[in-house]
This record gives structure tokens, sequence and C-alpha cells, in this order.
């Protein structure tokens, strides 16, 4: 198998749709000729024609009604917006006509759309190219929301949404582009060439959404994840000597509530942890489930190491970013709790 | 000029803020004589391929064919025979007395909700008729004509706006927000303008794919402020979209005059000359008018020459919702006075004076489709009205997605359903 970076894997999902289903197009800002900011889209143009990889006004707004029409007429377009941090001015579509529109028609009309995006900190974003709004999509009955952690995922994920029939907003952890981060950022980068998921698959698969992942197991506690902090909670489990379970949740929306009941109810502990600042965040609502539904077997309370409740800072970058060294901390907190 | 002595100068006029208000207010005598009506048959009507810029006089003039003898005069009519004249006529009259008898429903407390088209019945009747069963209509709240001038059943509109247990739309929306895919009409939705960029990607997907269908996308004069209208114009101009965009100017959003949505500075169809498109302004009130607008930007649309920007003045001569008086904001004999007269008299004078139609036919029609409402509501009420009847209540949790996730199935299980 060929060892991809997550762009590669993504560019590859693109291309076998392109290339095997008339119905998908691509467009966004930036996508078309250049190929997207981040490369994502690159030669697809070149290779499937000016009609089926095309560049879009600065108008996410546009960018996302446009599509819905599309989805409506029965194509399956497949949109960019160029970084997550951007995607509110289409939000009013998202959420009142996408998220909407097979029910309020009674199934007679449908948005089978898939909005990329690139999210995630970590980069020196400062705060409009760093922010995880995945928390805001969560709580709209009707979209999906998906985030990959790594090349193979990313692939198989990206595939499964553009096949699934209603809209899924795709988050990409931009971080993680170009190599896995655990969050050790004076340390010297690694490439996915040397990690087990940048093999990939040239070929078609997918990667169901509502499957989380077991990324390590463990008996001590649960760490719950997605993104680019399943590598910084992997760092912080090998560090803290804890044996911990690592999941990976994949898909915000469906969400695979029984992986996460299996685990929570064997370790008895439970961390989440989220770029995207605490309150509010999905973390409030994975920490009220596991309250729900393993209540009689916590003997601890349910830790959240989060982005703080501020806009993603500057200068600041790794005093924000939730790092491993806040990861460990709360993993020992949370197993030397006592009830 | 010394630079601080012009920061320190304090002896310039104050500056003032401009907020528009209406000629008249309740209690003002009417005053439309701000509004210029130019003779019908008056308007060029230029080639389909002719480039943009040479039409840019259109979106300022008034593209009318009845004049005020009924004659159907210049170079816009488009010729209809008497079949699709009485079909349209049909339409309206249909409209306007559903309207009637579901206004009164909602003051028996029947349902919760209702809208008039009363005064634009002509719009969404002559567009029904001009476009292609294959084409697909992106609606306003306001255009149930077209459902009429398509034969959509009575009975599902009474079973909707009761959201009985035969509601085709299973309870789930509110009353009027049709849903008619089979009959070329878009699912609606509460928020203003936000479907106007579908009706340009709908078309850009009908384009993409090789097909002969276009879309016809609606705003009121309001929504025109909403940023959607600027993004589908956008999108529209930039992929030379086959879709019509129509702004249904009725005057007021809800209690804002137009010129609160910018009708004081330039007409809305002037517009689209910003976008590169043709902008047409139509006698909304004017069936023949409307016809041969919508078929000419059709043809437009289908010979891929792109888009074209439609404003039809009208005036919205009923309240905006049975939640709304009208007589609190403007003077309650205005819709008398409007100008451009009422849609349904002046088609109805047409016929009549091409000797295609009378006073006694028009009884009977008048009576029949009377009788078929009277039929259709009496079937719906046995059914029954809000609060008496409702689908399911399992409905309730089906197709937010294509197959439910595990909340809604427990959720469901939870509601005891």
């Amino acid at each position: 198998m060929p060892a991809m970076t997550m762009i590669q894997a993504l560019n590859s999902a693109l291309d076998i749709k392109l290339a095997t289903d008339p119905d998908t197009l691509v467009f966004g800002e930036d996508v078309g000729y250049f190929g997207g900011v981040f490369r994502v889209t690159e030669g697809l143009q070149k290779k499937h024609g000016l009609t089926r990889c095309f560049d879009s006004p600065i108008s996410e707004g546009g960018i996302v009604a446009t599509a819905i029409g599309m989805g409506a007429y029965g194509l399956r377009p497949i949109v960019e917006i160029q970084f997550a941090d951007y995607i509110l001015p289409a939000y009013d579509q998202l959420v009142s006509e996408a998220a909407r529109l097979r029910y309020r028609s009674n199934g007679e009309f449908w948005c089978p759309i898939t909005v990329r995006s690139p999210y995630g900190g970590g980069i020196f974003g400062g705060q409009t190219h760093s922010q995880s709004p995945e928390a805001i999509f969560a709580h709209v009955t009707g979209l999906k929301t998906v985030i990959p952690s790594n090349p193979y995922d990313a692939k198989g994920l990206l595939l499964a949404s553009i096949e699934e029939d209603d809209p899924v907003i795709f988050l990409e952890p931009k971080r993680l582009y170009n190599g896995p981060f655990d969050g050790h950022h004076d340390k010297p980068l690694t490439t996915w060439a040397e990690h087990p998921m940048g093999e990939v698959p040239a070929g078609h698969y997918t990667v169901p959404l509502g499957s989380a992942s077991i990324v390590r197991e463990g008996r001590e506690v649960t760490v719950l994840a997605y993104g680019t902090m399943v590598h910084v909670a992997n760092a912080a489990i090998a560090e803290s000597g804890i044996d911990a379970e690592l999941i990976d949740l994949r898909s915000i929306v469906p969400l695979d509530i029984d992986t996460i009941v299996k685990s929570v109810t064997k370790t008895g502990r439970c961390i989440i942890v989220h770029e995207a600042s605490r309150f509010g965040g999905f973390g409030g609502e994975l920490s009220a489930l596991i309250q729900e539904r393993c209540f009689y077997h916590l003997r601890a309370p349910i830790e959240r190491v989060a982005g703080w409740d501020t806009p993603y800072p500057h200068a600041f970058e790794w005093d924000y970013f939730p790092g491993p060294a806040r990861v460990t901390k709360a993993l020992k907190r949370c197993v030397e709790a006592v009830a | 000029m010394d630079v601080s002595a012009r920061r320190h100068k304090t002896n310039r006029e104050p500056l003032a803020l401009h907020v528009p208000e209406p000629p008249a207010r309740p209690g003002d005598p009417v005053d439309f004589s701000h509004i210029a009506i130019p003779e019908a048959g008056a308007m060029r009507c230029p080639d389909i391929a002719e480039p943009e810029p040479g039409m840019r006089d259109l979106p300022y003039g008034l593209i009318r064919v009845l004049d005020d003898e009924g004659r159907a005069v210049g170079p816009w009519d488009p010729r209809l025979d008497p079949d699709t004249l009485r079909a349209g006529l049909r339409a309206m009259l249909k409209t306007r007395l559903f309207d009637d008898r579901m206004f009164r429903a909602h003051r028996q407390g029947k349902t919760s909700f209702y809208m008039k088209s009363l005064g634009e019945e002509a719009i969404g009747a002559a567009q029904a008729i001009a476009l292609d069963n294959g084409d697909m209509n992106f609606p306003t709240y306001r255009m149930l004509a077209w459902l009429m001038a398509r034969d959509y059943p009575l009975i599902d509109l009474c079973n909707q706006i009761y959201s009985n247990e035969r509601d085709p739309l299973r309870g789930r929306q509110l009353p009027i927000l049709y849903s008619a895919r089979d009959y070329g009409f878009y699912s609606l939705s509460g928020n203003l303008g936000s479907r106007f960029g579908h009706a340009v990607g709908w078309a850009m997907a009908s384009a993409y794919s090789g097909d002969d269908r276009i879309a016809i996308g609606h705003v009121g004069d309001g929504t025109t402020a909403e940023g959607d209208f600027h993004e589908a114009l956008t999108f529209a101009a930039v992929y030379k979209a086959p879709v019509i965009l129509c702004v249904e100017n009725n005057q007021w959003a809800i209690s804002s005059f137009s010129g609160i949505a910018g009708a004081g500075e330039t007409t809305f169809a002037a517009k689209a000359i910003a976008y590169g498109i043709p902008g047409l302004r139509v006698d909304g009130n004017d069936f023949l008018a409307v016809y041969a607008a919508t078929l000419w930007a059709a043809d437009r649309a289908r010979a891929n020459h792109g888009p074209t920007l439609i404003e039809f003045f009208t005036y919205r001569a009923a309240g905006h919702s049975t939640s709304d008086d009208p007589t609190r904001y403007r003077p309650a004999d205005e819709a008398a006075h409007w100008p451009l007269g009422d849609p349904l008299d002046r088609l109805k004078t047409h016929l009549i004076a091409l000797g295609e139609w009378s006073e006694d036919q028009h009884d009977a029609l008048s009576a029949q489709i009377t009788a078929d409402i009277k039929s259709a509501v009496k079937q719906a009420e046995s059914i029954g009205t809000l609060g008496t009847s409702k689908p399911n209540v399992r409905e309730m949790f089906e197709d937010v997605f294509a197959e439910p996730d595990w909340r809604i199935i427990e959720q469901r299980r939870e509601a005891g359903v």
C-alpha cells in the first residue's frame, strides 16, 4: 500500500469519486486550477475537467446554497470552505436549509452534500485560522459531522461521507495534513510515512460513519478524543505510564455511543479531550451521555481537557492548545481520584 | 490648505440620518403620486440573444401588455390563445376564493396561521403555465397560484393547512409552507431568501448535466436586502446559470414599505445591471406581461444566454398574514387605489373584450370553484383540523436523516411511539 499524507489521501478520495460518479463535482474558493490552498484538490480539474472541479466566488453562503440546490436536483456536490473559521456565513444555509430539507418536505427533497473544511489549531493560525466549530454543528439535528485523525480514516471517511444521502460537515485537522502531531511543538516533526495509518489503499474503501476506533486498549481510564487530540492524548498516555484506553470518535454525529459506554463501563474513569473551548463544547454532551449511561460504574469525576474559553490567540498558541502536559495531568488526577 | 485648520473647522452643516418613510400612513389620504405608470405596449422587446449592456433601459421602465380597456398591445403581447387565458383566470380565481376560505378557517380556529396572495395571483398563475413541467420553481410563501394553475389537489392543501392526519408534510410544517416536487414546487421554509441560491444551484446542476430544464426563484422586495439575494445573483451571473430570478415587489415587507429595502434609490430590476445580467421590470398585475417576461427569460436561459432578474411590480392587497393588521401602518383603502388595479379583474376584462368570456361564465366558474373548495374543505374537516387530528406521532421522528440514528430511535421509544 502506498504511504500518503492526509492531503494525498483526501485527494485520492475525491479523484476516485470524480472518476466513478458523474453526479459528483467539487467546488469552492481556489479549489480549481490552483488545486486548493492546502493542495487537497490538486490536479483534479486538469484530470476531470473544468465543470467537475471549479473555483467559486468568495461567498460561503453562496457555495453552500448552490450545493443544496444541486443536491435537490440529484447531484452529490462536494464543496470546500477554505477554513472552518469561515463557515459561519453559510451557517444559515446549513442549519435552516441543508439540515431540514428532508424533514420539512417529508422526503420529497434531500441534500446529499459534503462540506469539507480545514479546522483546528496548533499552527499559529490566530483567531480565524484555528477554530474548532464542531459543537455548533452537533447541536443541529439533520447534520452529520465527521473528523478524521489520520490519512487512512480521512480517505475512507470522506468516501463514506460523499456517499451519504444526508449532509455531512467534514472537518479536516489541518495540523495533521502533512504529518501526525502530538502537541510536542518543540520536538522534530514526523511524517505520515512513519505512521501505520499513513498506509492508504489506492482504490475505493470506506470507513463507516458512526464507528469509533479504539486506538489503544487499556484498563485504567478511557480517553475520548478526535482529530489532532488523538495524537496528543496518545503521547500523554505513553508519557504518563497509565494504562488508558484511547478512543478516536471519528464522527461526532452519528456518535458511536456503544463503544464509548462499553469502554467507560470497563475502566470506570473517563477524560475527554478537544481543542474547542470548553463551555458548550462537545465534551459537555459526551460527559452528560456517559454520566447518564455509566453512572454506577464511574469511580471518578469525568474530566474535560479543552481549549480555554477565550478566542484562539496568536502569541499564546501553546498556552492555549491542550497539549500532552495538560492531558497527562488530567489522566493522573482521574486515576488517583478515590470515590 | 492647512490640514490642522481643516480638522478644527466647526461651522459645517450637521450630518443628518435619513430614514425613509412611506408617503401615507393610517388616516392620511392615499398617495401613489410617486409611482409613474408608463403606457401599456410602450416598452421595446429585445432579442433574447442581445447582450446585457444593450438592455439597460428595461429595468427602469415597466413592461405592460394590457391597456386600460383590457386590450393586449405592444411587442410583449404573448398572443395567448383563449384557452390559456381562461386557464390563467381560473387559477387566479381559485387562489383568491381558496385564500378567502382559509382565512375564515383561521378565524374559526381551525388552523394556526394563513397567508393570502391577494393581488399577486397573476405571477404564480402565469409562470406555472408559461414554464414546462420539468422546470423547478423555488417559490415564496405567496405563490399559491402556481399550485392552483397546476391543479395541485385542494384536499392536500387543506390537509396541510390543518396539519391533520393526512397532511402531506406529516404535521411538521407551518401551514402554507408547502412542498410539491411533482408540481415543480420546491419545499418552502420560513427563512427569507435562503432558497434563492438553491434555484441557482439547481439550474447549475441542470446545465452541468446537459439537461434542458431551468429553474425559477423568488423573493419579495423586503428579502432583496438579505445577503442571499446578492449571493444568488453573483453565482447566477458567474456561471450563466439557466435561472429566472424574480422579485415580487408588492410594496410592503410586513409593516415596512419598500423604501426600507432600497426602493427609493433605484428599482429592484436595476440591481441586475451591477451583476451584468438583464433586468426586466414588469407590471405584476398584468397576466400577459408576467407570462411574456417569464417566457422571454426562459427562452434566454434555455438558449444558454444565462439568468434574468425580473421585478414584478405589484401590491400586497391583504395583510401580511393572519397575524397582521395592515391598518396600523398604511391607509386602510390603499389597495383600492393601487394604480395597476386588480390582476383578476384585468384579465377578466381582457377576455370579455376578446369576446371569449362573459359575466355569466365568470359567475358560473366562480360557483363551480366555490363548490370544489367547499367539498375539499368538508372532506379535510371530516379528517380533522388543528388539534382535532394529527399524523401519527412517529412521523415526528422520521426523515431527520435518511435512516434514524440511535438518539432518534431512543427518543421515539421514550416518547412512547
